[in-house]
């Protein structure tokens, strides 16, 4: 297992690096820079403001001070909110975004959940197909477009709940939660009930059942670790995609997290701040996929097998 | 199984109708009580530095917590006492004596004087400082040498202090709108001490604007800040007009979206919008009691045209596309109504100018100058492209104008949309045939329009140079004796721009907002200018609905 682990560690290095460096050129090649304005600037000030951001060094000078300043945890400062550095701006940020991802996490996994096993307890009947639509109807439904008609009916017709804000009124986390969790609850539904599918028509299930255990204790018992183990591999890159991809619904609903800034710096040529929260999310990304990797192994024998362990 | 699913769904509903019960009384209910002001501002603040900060929701907050020598009064526009009790202009126009007010304080107690304008201007004007509205103190005398490095004495530039409370300045020539520029963030004084608490003083990336450290001179103080959330400012306690000031504070909340900020105003957030989007006006117009709120504003929308480049090179050309433009009817469709149609670049009313009509709607003369011009008929028409920046309003009259030119003259438009910072940098490098854009005056006199086309301006962008034009603007205008006299020498001026067309005006700016009818003190101006010191709540509205 720890080799396993250690491998996977060792494995993230260079991955972390080529982003680091195709990020630190990519946001280069792109046209206009960060001190463009409608109004022109004077030459004069201009180099003032290069100067103030290193800009008047060499490429290859601003790289490699890049990756100095990187090794110490330093980001930078941001070119968009001169006097904040890109780690502030991110630590402002990411909780919001984080705890964002979480709920809707937890409402992907047990909307999505429920509907998969549902579902798959008796296929190709109404009670297969009706959730499964649903689940359909939600992975095509954009954000941008179920975050507005949830804040019309909940918040303007019925009154019930706040159409904006984090953490400012009681309850408007509920419909951002909802609303960014809907999506991946439809993946999750049809992992899970493909997973639980496979799980039931195993041989140690028809054993459960002919020791005569009654059927939720077959489902919950038996079919579900082994049902959920397409779901939990999807957890990881789900939650880095619930954290990097949370822009519209943190713009929807006016939430003060991560994934605005993060757009925002590649319209406004923030380089500092997009080569900083890529690094920052791609770090996440390797991070996540690595717990649900190790995760998976902990959940499946047979992949413990492989890597000499029991 | 089934049961515990249905159990589960019955407390989630029960929870939620629990959670809404707690809701309460919204925030402009509770503002209007206690004097509390939610106010929709747009996007988040880059920062606050009065000297680094360039756009329009930094410039309201920052308003409300610095004031210039002189303020606009938001009704007039003229200008009336900030910091400057008074101020006296020399016969010859090119003398301003800044009298301070002994009672005006910065917010930690400390006097305000003349000094601090000076040491504060230099530093404005510095060219480390990177000040991207130093051009706003450029009439004063010597201080363009200065900020661009050919001048490094600040003695010789001429602000000087004659005592604590007299600040005297020299002008290069007459400048009749330099005392309006006084309300403009890039020309307010800050505090030294707090800024060299932190650093040098033109250092950019200090925190002295955080919410422990800020010192500001103006009618409230920052309490809370948070980012992308919200700015709270509170009446300040040390302002010198402090009795004044009916508002005991404001909330600025970043609202970049402006259907989240509409969904906002509509259930009781917001007393104020930065904007409405475009297809709810005519649901708001039809309201009785509406508070939408739509005013004309100092800014135009128009289209370049690189003079350089054929087949703009042929001013037939541009006359043609002009003429051919039908702006009443892109008006009433495309722009719901929104704006004024525009034919000069000059918005009309700026203190009383009234720009030249040079031409009209005519589709029979654009089809004859276009095919003087060699192609009648659109025959051995080359093409066009017109590039303008992601927006779906641009490209809406963009698609609007497009055929228009192919019903009126039977001539393709190529549309290229290009993304923000790219169409920037086209525009900046003259990387274009026609490309889209506005202009927001600086201060309330044609000449912030006007001064846009001298040669080699750098928002020219068209290529256009004509030496008249210069002369007109440049040495003529300021030896003006009167205002009639002045404005004459605009009109002869634009008449010029227009006659050569290197830009295709298209519409006045208005502005838009939803404002709350228990709001008072905000009313809609030229500049859509707001000066908090006015605002007031009324206590007693109550929700009619």
């Amino acid at each position: 297992m720890w080799h396993f682990v250690g491998y996977r560690v060792l494995q993230a290095i260079p991955v972390l690096l080529v982003v680091i460096t195709v990020t630190f050129f990519l946001v280069r090649i792109a046209p206009g820079g960060p001190f463009d304005s409608e109004k022109a600037v004077i030459p004069e000030v201009q180099a003032a403001l290069e100067a103030q951001y290193r800009l008047n060094l060499t490429l290859w000078q601003q790289y490699t001070a890049y990756l100095g300043d990187l090794s110490r945890g330093d980001l930078g400062p941001s070119f968009k909110y001169p006097g904040r550095s890109v780690n502030e701006l991110i630590a402002a940020g990411f909780p919001v975004t984080a705890e964002l991802g979480f709920y809707a996490l937890l409402v992907a996994l047990f909307i999505g959940g429920a509907a998969g096993i549902i579902a798959s307890l008796r296929p190709n009947t109404a009670q297969d197909y009706v959730p499964m639509s649903a689940a359909m109807i939600g992975i095509c439904m954009p954000s941008f477009l179920l975050g507005p008609m949830l804040i019309l009916v909940f918040g303007i017709y019925l009154d019930w709940l706040p159409v904006s804000g984090w953490g400012d009124s009681p309850g408007d986390k509920i419909l951002p939660s909802i609303t960014l969790g809907s999506a991946y609850a439809a993946y999750i539904a049809r992992l899970s009930r493909a997973g639980m599918l496979e799980v039931l028509s195993q041989d140690y299930i028809r054993t459960a059942r002919a020791k005569g255990l009654p059927e939720w204790q077959v489902v919950l018992k038996h079919a579900l670790r082994g049902g959920l183990l397409p779901v939990v591999a999807f957890l990881g890159p789900a939650f880095a995609g619930l954290l990097s991809g949370s822009f519209v619904v943190e713009t929807i609903f006016q939430i003060p997290g991560l994934g605005r800034f993060y757009v925002q710096a590649a319209f406004n040529r923030d380089y500092t701040m997009i080569l900083g929260s890529t690094v920052f999310l791609a770090t996440l990304i390797v991070l996540f996929n690595l717990l649900s990797d190790i995760l998976a192994a902990w959940m499946n024998p047979r992949l413990r097998a492989q890597y000499g362990e029991r | 199984m089934r049961l515990s699913v249905l159990h589960f769904l019955w407390i989630l509903i029960a929870s939620l109708s629990l959670l809404a019960c707690s809701s309460g009384e919204s925030n402009v209910v509770q503002g209007n009580r206690d004097g509390i002001l939610h106010f929709g501002n747009g996007t988040e603040p880059q920062g606050l530095d009065p000297h680094v900060v360039t756009g329009i929701p930094e410039s309201h907050i920052v308003g409300a917590l610095f004031e210039g020598l002189a303020v606009k009064n938001p009704y007039t526009l003229e200008s009336e006492p900030g910091v400057a009790q008074r101020w006296d202009v020399s016969a010859d126009g090119l003398t301003i004596t800044f009298h301070l007010n002994p009672a005006a304080r910065w917010s930690n107690g400390d006097p305000m004087t003349a000094q601090d304008y000076v040491w504060s201007w230099q530093r404005a004007l510095s060219p480390a400082m990177g000040n991207q509205n130093a051009y706003m103190l450029y009439s004063i005398e010597n201080a363009e040498a200065f900020a661009t490095g050919k001048l490094d004495d600040f003695n010789a530039v001429g602000v000087k202090a004659l005592d604590d409370h007299t600040l005297q300045v020299r002008l290069n020539t007459p400048t009749p709108y330099f005392i309006q520029l006084m309300d403009h963030q890039s020309t307010f004084a800050v505090h030294r001490p707090t800024i060299e608490k932190f650093g040098v003083a033109t250092d950019r990336f200090t925190p002295w604007t955080r919410v422990e450290n800020i010192v500001g001179n103006g009618a409230f103080r920052l309490t809370d800040w948070q980012l992308n959330r919200r700015i709270v400012v509170q009446k300040s306690d040390t302002y010198w007009d402090r009795e004044r000031v009916q508002l005991n504070g404001i909330v600025f909340y970043p609202t970049e979206n402006i259907s989240s900020e509409e969904r906002m105003f509509r259930v009781g957030q917001l007393h104020y919008t930065q904007s409405v989007p475009l297809d709810k006006i005519p649901v708001y117009r039809a309201m009785q009691n509406s508070p939408y709120m739509n005013a004309p504003y100092l800014g135009t929308y128009f289209y370049l045209f690189n003079t350089n480049k054929p087949p703009l090179d042929d001013v037939r050309v541009r006359q043609a596309l002009a003429m051919a433009v039908d702006r009443e009817r892109l008006n009433n469709t495309v722009l719901h109504g929104s704006n004024i149609p525009a034919y000069s670049i000059t918005p009309p009313g700026t203190l009383g100018y009234q720009p030249p009509r040079v031409f009209d709607y005519d589709v029979q003369r654009a089809r004859q100058l276009l095919a003087e011009a060699g192609y009648p008929d659109g025959a051995g028409w080359p093409g066009l492209e017109l590039a303008y920046n992601t927006s779906e309003s641009h490209l809406k009259i963009a698609v609007a104008l497009q055929q228009m030119w192919k019903d009126a003259l039977n001539i393709d438009v190529t549309l290229a949309n290009q993304e923000w910072k790219v169409y920037l940098d086209s525009v900046d490098q003259m990387n274009f045939q026609m490309a889209r854009r506005g202009w927001i005056g600086d201060y309330v006199d044609p000449n912030s329009f006007l001064d846009l086309f001298l040669c080699g301006g750098g928002n020219n962008n068209t290529g256009f140079c004509d030496p008249r034009y210069d002369e007109l603007l440049k040495r003529q205008a300021p030896r003006a004796t009167s205002r009639e006299e002045r404005y004459a020498i605009f009109r002869e001026a634009e008449t010029l721009l227009m006659e050569q067309m290197p830009i295709l005006p298209i519409y006045t700016y208005t502005s838009n907002h939803l404002i709350h009818p228990g709001v008072q003190g905000m009313p809609s101006n030229l500049m859509d200018a707001v000066n908090f010191k006015h605002v007031a709540l009324d206590k007693n509205w109550k929700a009619a609905e």
